[in-house]
């Protein structure tokens, strides 16, 4: 199998009218905001994480629906940043808002050094250069024990006061993914955003038009990479600790199923993605302890059953009946 | 030499063993159409890579309004002015008319590099995509799904993407491939009603229609030069009606 997970959804702008959409994110707003009134507190910090992981799975889905290159490295650069952010604020003492910019550029500096390297390829040539490069990350922190802390990994230095409790964690989380959500809309909707779905249908059609491929993907890689990077810096301060299972090829996985199982190229489908993994692990970890297990069965199920995700499906379920 | 809008010098295209191109040498004037012939494996669609930079001469020169593009990458010679379209269709299947010609559009544009800036057309680049789409005959399928139009449209389209960008130079790679008689009537018009400032160089296997539409024929065979002029005189030409004939061999 070469060929890219792309999309072959209609696109969104045919379907939807311009002020229902709007309507549905004002519900959803509400929602998001409204979530702990109802919620106990060990699912407000669950909802919390999901938000941290739907903006991993859209940097990913930025690559695999929008420019037609499926990345298995991204875990390895939102882990990063997570690393440089605990690293930051515990052995060199630094703030956690300078630690989050730094983690946040280191990601991005890393992603420029992948997408170098890996903006060659397509297909499966780019799955595989991705994991091992995301591989080499993961064997660096687990080996640079002076630094990382090796296998025992770094402790955090606790969330700042105004963030200790799961309350007011979720509604800063919430106040930066809501932004990051805004800004990934509007990049994969603009001008370059349809640059980089052009590439995914045709590159020569692209090269004949005048653009310059490797520079577009070299581009939508890194910005990804800083995406992923915002991703990792929340997470940090929401898990407090960092070891190499963080960057490890797992956490790539699981950030690619998430943005499958919303629906590859639906951007938000990352959210319902994020929501149905985490929680689907949160409920079969009280029955056993082979997450890995049922998480593979869930994929195959979906990969069968639903290959355009979630969002996907009710996208097209919704095309159909008009 | 700048008389000539595209000039090449002894261009060579070389696959391993292979010589697919040896040694073409043509020149076209400015507003000129020109047809390139031959049969099947005669070069004309590797010199078309040639002069647009999917491939690159291994010898000879490509010169394009006085400027040696031989080495330029396809990119770059889309920036001189350079446009094309392709032999078998080659658009953006999963998005619609529309956004195809948007990309199609800012190929040359700065905006290609907004990055959180909206999509909607300008005034001025919706008024180029009407522009295109209406020479092409494809005004009010702007919303469709490119992968649901008929393939004479899609074929209509590759010339609307070409000429978004009003190129100078502008090469068909059989245009009317594989339509029916009635759509490649429509092909043809379409090609005599572009305007005299794009210099047009097409490929086509269909003589009668081919020959209807340009002023000078440049027929190739195994990737040489064959023999060159007016389509009254190809038609004539004893070399030109062996190749597509065949020859009866002297000694069989």
């Amino acid at each position: 199998m070469t060929a890219p997970l792309a999309s072959t959804l209609p696109p969104l702008e045919r379907n939807l009218p311009r002020g229902r959409t709007l309507g549905w994110l004002a519900a959803l707003a509400v929602a998001l905001v409204g979530l702990p009134l109802v919620l106990p507190g060990y699912q407000v910090s669950i909802a919390a994480q999901i938000l941290i992981f739907s903006v991993l799975a859209m940097s990913i889905d930025v690559l695999a629906g929008f420019a037609g290159r499926t990345p298995l490295c991204h875990g390895a650069i939102f882990g990063a940043s997570t690393y440089v952010v605990i690293y930051w604020t515990t052995t060199l003492g630094g703030s956690l808002w300078a630690g989050a910019l730094l983690g946040i550029l280191a990601a991005t500096a890393l992603a420029a050094l992948f997408a170098l390297l890996a903006i060659r390829t397509s297909g499966v040539y780019f799955l595989l250069l991705t994991l091992a490069l995301g591989m080499i990350v993961w064997g660096v922190c687990l080996r640079w024990t002076s630094v990382t802390g090796g296998e025992n990994g770094l402790r955090g230095a606790g969330r700042p006061a105004f963030l200790a409790d799961h309350v007011s964690f979720y509604y800063a989380v919430l106040a930066v993914v809501a932004p990051v959500t805004f800004a990934i809309w509007r990049f994969v909707h603009s001008p370059f955003g349809m640059t980089l779905r052009g590439i995914r249908d045709s590159e020569s059609r692209m090269r004949a038009l005048g653009y310059n491929v490797p520079l577009h993907l070299f581009l939508a890689f890194t910005i990804s990479g800083a995406f992923a990077g915002v991703a990792g810096a929340l997470y940090a301060v929401f898990n407090d600790f960092v070891s190499p299972s963080t960057v490890q090829l797992s956490q790539s996985v699981a950030g690619l199923l998430m943005a499958i199982t919303g629906g590859i190229g639906t951007l938000l489908g990352a959210f319902v993605g994020a929501a149905c993994i985490i929680l689907l692990e949160n409920v079969v970890s009280l029955f056993t302890a082979r997450w890995p297990t049922v998480l593979g069965l869930a994929f195959i199920l979906i990969m069968i059953f639903a290959p355009e995700g979630i969002v996907g499906r009710a996208r097209l379920a919704l095309a159909r009946r008009r | 030499m700048t008389e000539h809008l595209l000039r090449l010098d002894g261009v060579g295209v070389r696959f391993g063993g292979l010589k697919a191109v040896d040694g073409v040498s043509l020149a076209v004037r400015p507003g000129e159409r020109r047809a390139i012939i031959g049969p099947n494996g005669a070069g004309k669609t590797t010199l078309f890579n040639a002069i647009t930079g999917v491939v690159r001469a291994t010898s000879g020169r490509v010169t394009v309004e006085g400027r040696d593009v031989t080495r330029a990458a396809p990119h770059r010679r889309a920036a001189f002015g350079i446009g094309r379209t392709f032999q078998i269709t080659n658009l953006f299947p999963t998005l619609t008319v529309h956004q195809n010609m948007e990309i199609a559009l800012r190929g040359l544009s700065g905006r290609k590099f907004s990055f959180f800036g909206s999509a909607v057309l300008s005034d001025e680049e919706h008024a180029a995509a009407e522009r295109a789409l209406g020479l092409t005959r494809l005004s009010g399928r702007s919303r469709a799904l490119v992968r649901e139009l008929s393939y004479g449209e899609q074929r209509q389209l590759e010339m609307a993407m070409a000429l978004a960008t009003a190129p100078r130079l502008l090469l068909l790679d059989e245009p009317a491939a594989g339509l029916s008689p009635a759509e490649r009537v429509i092909v043809a018009d379409v090609i005599r009603s572009l305007p005299a400032t794009i210099t047009i160089v097409l490929i086509e296997h269909d003589m009668d229609l081919v020959l209807s539409l340009v002023d000078w024929v440049t027929c190739l065979s195994n990737g040489r030069f064959l023999a060159e002029g007016a389509p009254g005189e190809i038609r004539q030409n004893r070399d030109v009606q062996d190749v597509y004939l065949g020859r009866a061999r002297p000694h069989a």
